[in-house]
């Protein structure tokens, strides 16, 4: 047997990993393949609205007060002209749903980004250093998560004014703290783990333990979560939008079309109806996507 | 006739994996009175099997026929298979605090239980029989304990509770799977002697479900050896020991570690997967007598050393055997 | 020769959530001679594992001192004890918990090269393939992940892992609990291969009877945190003296009908009590059939009794007689 195995060059078997499995019963999953590609379509919406501008030849805040407009100044509804109808002021509803993603999309990536990265960094540092530090983090996340969201939100923009930079952080600043919770708890029973035993009794020290043995398996439940943030992002964003919190007009964005329809949702349907689909498929398509995610990498699977 | 006859019983899971084929053609038979072991190593398909029997699996295939005292329990309606559990059927499992709600009391539990079978039972009876089933299986100052919750049981005390629990309705068979693997040994022939007691008193059937061959020796009239969904030889106890033949029982005998420090003889590799079973006999990748019939058919259970009660599922002659 | 390991009236207490202390291991005082194994058995909670901690110097004790190879290392620094890791290795019970699961089994094993930075990129790997197969392992599985091994092999892989720095105390932490029985053969059978090959000495921890006398030259027997009988295999399982001794073998089963029918089989009574507030005296007094007066008011020391010699000691005011049937005292307790 030795003899063989000098011989010959051992071949390579390659391993597979806990994340290749999970991509793969991922890619198994229908629903979450069907929700994937969904989402795709919208990030292409959103990539590319000035196609749909130039298409139907209506720039999305171009206000097409005769040919937009019924004679009584009403919405005009879907034709072969504006697909999907008309606003208030004569906009093409469809090129603003299709400007509109790209702020969805942007606050949702962005916020979640941020969120994430300070909830690890956070997390990671509460858990694993304990003590004094743990104690600190601790009680500043119980407070941020006990702060009314909603109500701050709206102080805070009544005194800067509306904007992107806002939304975000105001977003990012409220969400890490569940991050930081899970990554925390996550890597105070890891801590416990034999694997970590183990480590510290073949000598490894505490940078090591922290980075080659707890992070990696932090990992996949962040991955899981992020994949449901972004949705519950997009509507918080929406949600500040529709409450006059959001961007300023006239950039186009869900929330804002939703609340600017309210007044016509008995003459104009499809002025509130095609904002509110957009909305509601991006964040469905997102959290199925999610929980296809949270399946496959359900840390139950590791064993078998 | 056996209070409980399984016949041919198969059981398959759909995993993301593939198709697990847990039980592959399982057949044996329990009398009152009697102690029934099954015998095998993790994955061998001895949970499962029970489990679907009293139709606690969800979600798998099932084929075969299991009749109890008359009833075919596989694809009996859950109504009738909640009726027969408890009151006829009683269950224990390894994990004791699993199977306890944590949030009531062990005495409320038991009564309810109780009356959930036997609506006609006063609740002070109920109460009563709670007090002398926790006395019988040898819970000390039972009467005071009855109000006590789950988690002020120790783990031994907890697995009495279980059983008094079980033996709560006088049932007719007792399905104990694995009820003594989380116990240290001394608390284990506690609980043992208490299984023991309770047989002889009431008369009940008992499947026993194990890894140990230690408490198979102790506790079973006949056993059952199971290897990778199928089982692998059927013996009365001291026949399993003593004029064992299939290959894998001898290996599993072999395998233990002895009192006099000689080197062990383990089976060399691992189980099979049971998501694509090997075409002939299960244990030919592990046995040291395989032969290249065995790669090719599964050899049937039959009779050998021409004893009817004892049965091998192995191509090898009596004689064959016995030389290995 | 100094003996490999000694541990002097070791004691290591944890604080409990209602703060009350638990006192895991209590006054233990024990060597382990060089090229011996030494088993150390007990059931849950009787402080087995905790020791074990102690002297591979995961835990800090809390009294008592720990001299390993002729030093004191009981309160070694960080840099002193980092060396020391490197002659003490530890075996943990749980092949799937020991082994972090979204790393290559090749990196897992290279870990100690890794930490200590002995070997490094090619050099570290031919070092881990020849580690793979000294313990039986396909050295081509090098990048495989643990979730892709059985539990026998995961175990093969912790077993790698504690060898590769060529340590002279390897404690073994149950190492074939959690596995079945036709694979446990497999384990043990190494274990003694490799004791064999590369003079280790072993501390082997179980709470299965059967197996640490198949492995052990010497046998401790803990109860509560104290070490109540320690002797050579033979003679602790031939002259059994401790009466907890006793119990424990007798409730060991035996895969072996005749003798299951017929030996003397002695069921305790009641539980173990909780190491909160163990017993005064003997820890065993509350449970032991023939316990006396004495029993319940001072601790016996650990020490030859009877007619054995200084191998054998025993901590007991009553120790058992050759022949001394102790069903019967059993039964006249309760």
């Amino acid at each position: 047997m030795t003899a063989i195995m000098e011989v010959v060059e051992a071949p390579q078997i390659q391993g597979r990993s806990p994340f290749t499995l999970a991509m793969r019963r991922l890619r198994r999953d229908k629903v979450a393949m069907v929700s994937l590609a969904v989402i795709a379509l919208i990030v292409l919406m959103a990539v590319f609205a000035p196609v749909f501008a130039h298409l139907t030849g209506h720039p999305p805040n171009e206000q097409y007060r005769d040919t937009g407009l019924t004679p009584d100044g009403l919405p005009r509804g879907p034709d072969g002209t504006f697909w999907l109808g008309t606003d208030d002021l004569g906009r093409d509803v469809l090129v603003r749903i299709a400007y509109g993603a790209r702020v969805s999309l942007l606050v949702g990536v962005a916020a979640t980004a941020i969120t994430v990265a300070v909830g690890i960094v956070l997390g990671l540092a509460a858990g694993f250093l304990g003590g004094i530090v743990d104690t600190v983090l601790a009680r500043l996340i119980d407070v941020v998560l006990s702060v009314p969201f909603l109500l701050v939100a709206i102080a805070l923009v009544s005194v800067t004014g509306p904007s992107l930079t806002i939304t975000v952080l105001v977003i990012g600043f409220f969400s890490w703290a569940s991050v930081a919770r899970i990554v925390r708890g996550q890597v105070l029973s890891l801590r416990e783990r034999e694997f970590v035993e183990a480590a510290r009794s073949l000598g490894a020290g505490d940078t090591r333990i922290m980075f080659v043995d707890i992070l990696p398996n932090v990992l996949a439940p962040v991955i899981v979560y992020t994949t449901l943030l972004v949705p519950v992002v997009i509507v918080t964003q929406a949600t500040l939008s529709f409450l006059g919190l959001g961007l300023p007009p006239p950039t186009a964005d869900w929330g804002g079309m939703i609340n600017e329809a309210q007044a016509y949702y008995t003459t104009a349907w499809w002025f509130i109806l095609f904002p509110g689909l957009a909305l509601l498929i991006t964040t469905l398509a997102f959290n199925l996507f999610g929980d296809g995610v949270r399946d496959a990498f359900d840390p139950r699977a590791d064993r078998s | 006739m056996n209070l409980l006859d399984v016949r041919d019983l198969r059981v398959s899971f759909g995993t993301p994996d593939g198709v697990v084929r847990a039980v592959r053609g399982l057949s044996f038979s329990v009398d009152r009175g009697r102690t029934l072991a099954v015998v095998g190593e993790s994955g061998s398909g001895k949970s499962v099997a029970t489990q679907t029997i009293t139709g606690l699996t969800r979600g798998a295939e099932v084929s075969g026929s299991a009749r109890f005292d008359g009833t075919e329990l596989l694809g009996a309606d859950p109504a009738t298979l909640r009726r027969l559990r408890g009151a006829r059927i009683g269950m224990i499992f390894q994990d004791p605090l699993s199977s306890l709600h944590p949030q009531y009391r062990i005495g409320w539990q038991i009564v309810e239980m109780i009356r959930a079978h036997q609506p006609q039972t006063s609740r002070q009876a109920a109460r009563r029989r709670a007090a002398d089933l926790l006395t019988l299986v040898g819970i000390p100052r039972a009467a005071e304990r009855i109000d006590d919750y789950p988690h002020q049981f120790s783990g031994g005390m907890r697995q009495r509770v279980m059983i008094a629990m079980a033996m709560a309705l006088d049932p007719d068979l007792l399905i104990a799977d694995e009820p003594t693997t989380a116990l240290d040994v001394t608390v284990q022939a506690q609980v043992l002697s208490v299984m023991r007691k309770l047989q002889q008193e009431f008369g009940t059937a008992i499947i026993l479900i194990t890894h140990d061959l230690g408490v198979v020796a102790e506790l079973a009239d006949e056993v059952i050896v199971m290897y990778a969904g199928s089982v692998m030889e059927r013996a009365p106890r001291r026949d399993l020991f003593y004029r064992n033949h299939h290959p894998y029982t001898q290996g599993l005998l072999a395998s233990l570690p002895s009192q006099t420090g000689r080197r062990l003889t383990p089976i060399p590799g691992s189980p099979p997967s049971l998501i694509n079973p090997p075409r002939g006999c299960p244990f030919a990748a592990r046995c040291p007598h395989v032969f290249d019939r065995c790669r090719a058919v599964a050899p049937p259970l039959v009779e050998v050393y021409g004893d009817t009660r004892h049965q091998s599922a192995c191509w090898l002659g009596d004689g064959e055997a016995v030389a290995a | 020769m100094t003996p490999l390991l000694r541990i002097e009236d070791v004691h290591k207490e944890f604080p409990t959530q209602r703060r009350e202390v638990v006192h895991a291991v209590d006054g233990v005082s024990l060597e382990v001679r060089r090229g011996e194994t030494l088993g150390l058995v007990g059931e849950t909670g009787c402080g087995k594992s905790t020791l074990a901690r102690c002297i591979a110097r995961l835990y800090d004790v809390t009294s008592g001192s720990v001299w390993f190879d002729g030093h004191d290392i009981t309160s070694s620094s960080r840099r002193e004890l980092r060396a020391l890791r490197r002659s003490v290795q530890v075996i943990f019970q749980d092949p799937y918990g020991s082994l972090n699961p979204r790393r290559r089994v090749g990196s897992i094993i290279g870990d100690p090269f890794a930490i200590h930075g002995i070997a490094a990129g090619p050099e570290r790997k031919k070092k881990v393939q020849e580690l793979m197969e000294l313990v039986g392992l396909n050295p081509e599985h090098y990048n495989r992940f643990p979730a892709e091994f059985s539990g026998g092999q995961r175990q093969r892989i912790g077993v790698a892992r504690a060898l590769a720095l060529r340590p002279k105390l390897v404690i073994c932490d149950e190492p074939v609990s959690a596995l079945d029985v036709s694979i446990q053969a497999q384990i043990i059978n190494l274990l003694a291969d490799l004791q064999h090959e590369f003079d280790l000495t072993y501390v082997f921890i179980s709470h299965d009877l059967s197996v640490v006398r198949h492995v052990s030259d010497r046998i401790a027997v803990m109860y509560l945190g104290k070490i109540v009988e320690v002797a050579p295999t033979e003679e602790l399982f031939g002259q059994t003296r401790h009466p907890y001794t006793r119990a424990l073998l007798s409730a060991l089963p035996v895969a072996d009908p005749d003798t299951a029918d017929s030996r003397e089989q002695i069921i305790l009574a009641g539980d173990i009590p909780s190491a909160v507030g163990p017993p005064t005296g003997c820890r065993f007094h509350t449970r032991c059939p023939k316990a006396g007066a004495v029993c319940g008011s001072s601790e016996p020391p650990l020490e030859p009794v009877l007619d054995d010699g200084p191998e054998h000691r025993t901590a007991c005011f009553f120790p058992l007689t050759i022949g001394e049937n102790l069903s019967a005292a059993v039964l006249k307790a309760s």
